[in-house]
């Protein structure tokens, strides 16, 4: 993975973003509100295929983006 | 023949398949599942023990490091923890009979500013006091011991000082996994390789786990124990377990042969590089993990580029060598960036992971602990700490600048 395509400065390459972390499905309800946020706070799905994640371009539009990468690969798939 | 050659160990491969049923199985045969392998037939005579690998021997992690030993880090904890891992790599070819070209080198870790002068001065002193010897060191002694470092750092990133951790050594990788392996199989243990484990066999009520699913069908198992490198997010939610780490590729790469010879192995925070010669004359060189996750083990160019920048400012005669071999493996790094032993809340399944890229160093240690805690059911005083649960106690052992990366 060495480019990513912002959609505000175009393809760039990686070493102008920095990364954010995965980025969670907010459930409907949550049942156990402390279980939520131990799992919030230190827990990670780590998932091997594709994962959606924030990216910030620090040193272009240093606004946030949201990725969906595939780690198995380390390849981009989509950028919103 | 040669005498490298010669000193190789051997091990008593299994002849047959796996049998259906043990006192304990340990998924993974890398450093970690083969020592923990290896303590609980030394030291608890427990021999009715199989270890699962799905590839060959140390072919994860355990063959990919850059084989630093040292014990400079940043809490007492993991100091402790680290510095009787170090005293055990000392011993070890006299306890295995095993050559691991163990050599005893000393770490330089360089500082380039006053904020890290003064984490390198704090980390000596709470290094000494629990029993891991650093001292600082000014440019000019450096200098001396280390005649290759240009003190200017490339005009960029001038020298200030550095921490010596005088006991800090390298060992042969393969060869401390296949010392544990050629001891633990002398003693009865079964070591399978080619036998990847695809999934846990859980009791009726999922509250414990009773055995291992292969491609030949189950294996059962008074307790197992996951000490996988790299996939172990995926092994544990068999057992629902849900973990806090990530999966990061950290590439490193070797030069050709520098004849005239490097002794020490040096390390810098704030470039988040290190470097040490082998013992075939290579010069070998890592850095920091990839910052996002990933479970590919594609080397990059870019890390390339970007380790080879940093390394040259501190040691200007690497430009005159060339990239021989680069490589990359994945690390599981924990949230709180120290590695995670033993009880997973659910019963006959244990973990130690979370080794990120400070596992070759912790092989005895971390072995010799599990051990202890598969034979008694408690975890030794050493382990203790590093439990799964400190997360809920709020007792994290956040030790992320000890890394060697950032």
């Amino acid at each position: 993975m060495l480019w990513l395509d912002c959609p505000r400065c175009g393809r760039r390459p990686i070493d102008e973003f920095t990364f954010g972390g995965e980025r969670r499905a907010v459930p409907d309800s949550i049942s156990d509100p402390d279980e939520r946020d131990f799992d919030e706070v230190w827990i990670f799905d780590n998932p091997d295929g594709i994962t959606t994640e924030r990216w910030f371009h620090a040193f272009g539009c240093r606004r946030w983006l949201t990725v969906r990468r595939d780690t198995s690969t380390d390849t981009v798939v989509e950028v919103a | 023949m040669s005498s490298y050659t010669d000193t190789l160990s051997t091990i008593e491969w299994p002849d047959a398949q796996p049998r259906s049923s043990y006192d304990v199985v340990i998924i993974g045969g890398g450093g970690h599942g083969l020592s923990t392998a290896y303590y609980l037939a030394t030291r608890h005579g427990i021999t009715n023990v199989a270890v699962l690998e799905a590839d060959y021997i140390a072919s994860g992690n355990t063959g990919r490091n850059t084989t630093i030993i040292r014990a400079n880090y940043g809490i007492p904890e993991a100091i402790r923890f680290y510095q009787h891992s170090l005293e055990l790599y000392q011993g070890l070819e006299a306890e295995t009979g095993a050559e691991i070209l163990h050599q005893t080198k000393g770490i330089f870790w360089v500082a380039h500013t006053e904020m890290a002068m003064r984490t390198e001065r704090a980390r000596a002193q709470m290094n000494t006091a629990c029993g891991a010897q650093t001292v600082m060191v000014t440019p000019a002694e450096l200098k001396e011991l280390v005649p290759q470092v240009d003190l200017t750092g490339g005009g960029r990133y001038p020298v200030l000082g550095a921490s010596h951790h005088l006991q800090g050594a390298t060992a042969r990788h393969d060869r401390v996994a296949w010392a544990f392996a050629s001891g633990a199989a002398r003693r009865g243990v079964e070591i399978h390789e080619h036998t990847p484990v695809t999934g846990l066999v859980r009791s009726a009520d999922g509250g414990r786990v009773t055995g291992v699913q292969t491609a030949n069908g189950p294996i059962a198992a008074g307790v197992v124990l996951s000490a996988v490198g790299g996939r172990v997010t995926a092994m544990a939610a068999h057992a629902e377990v849900r973990l806090p780490v990530r999966t990061h590729p950290l590439h490193a790469f070797v030069t050709n042969d520098y004849a005239q010879g490097f002794g020490p192995i040096l390390a810098s925070t704030e470039l988040s590089c290190y470097v040490s010669q082998t013992e075939r004359g290579q010069m070998l060189i890592g850095a920091e993990f990839d910052s996002q996750p990933s479970y590919s083990r594609q080397s990059s160019f870019a890390a390339l580029r970007s380790y080879s920048y940093k390394i040259t400012r501190l040691l200007p005669f690497l430009r005159e060598l060339r990239i021989l071999r680069t490589w990359a493996g994945i690390c599981d790094i924990s949230a709180d960036y120290s590695p995670i032993m033993g009880e997973t809340g659910v019963d006959g399944f244990l973990v130690t992971t979370g080794w990120g890229t400070w596992g070759f160093k912790a092989i005895p240690a971390g072995g010799e602990g599990m051990a202890e805690l598969i034979a008694t059911g408690r975890p030794p005083a050493l382990i203790a700490p590093f439990g799964l649960e400190r997360f809920r106690r709020d007792h994290v052992l956040a030790d992320q600048g000890s890394a060697g990366t950032r």
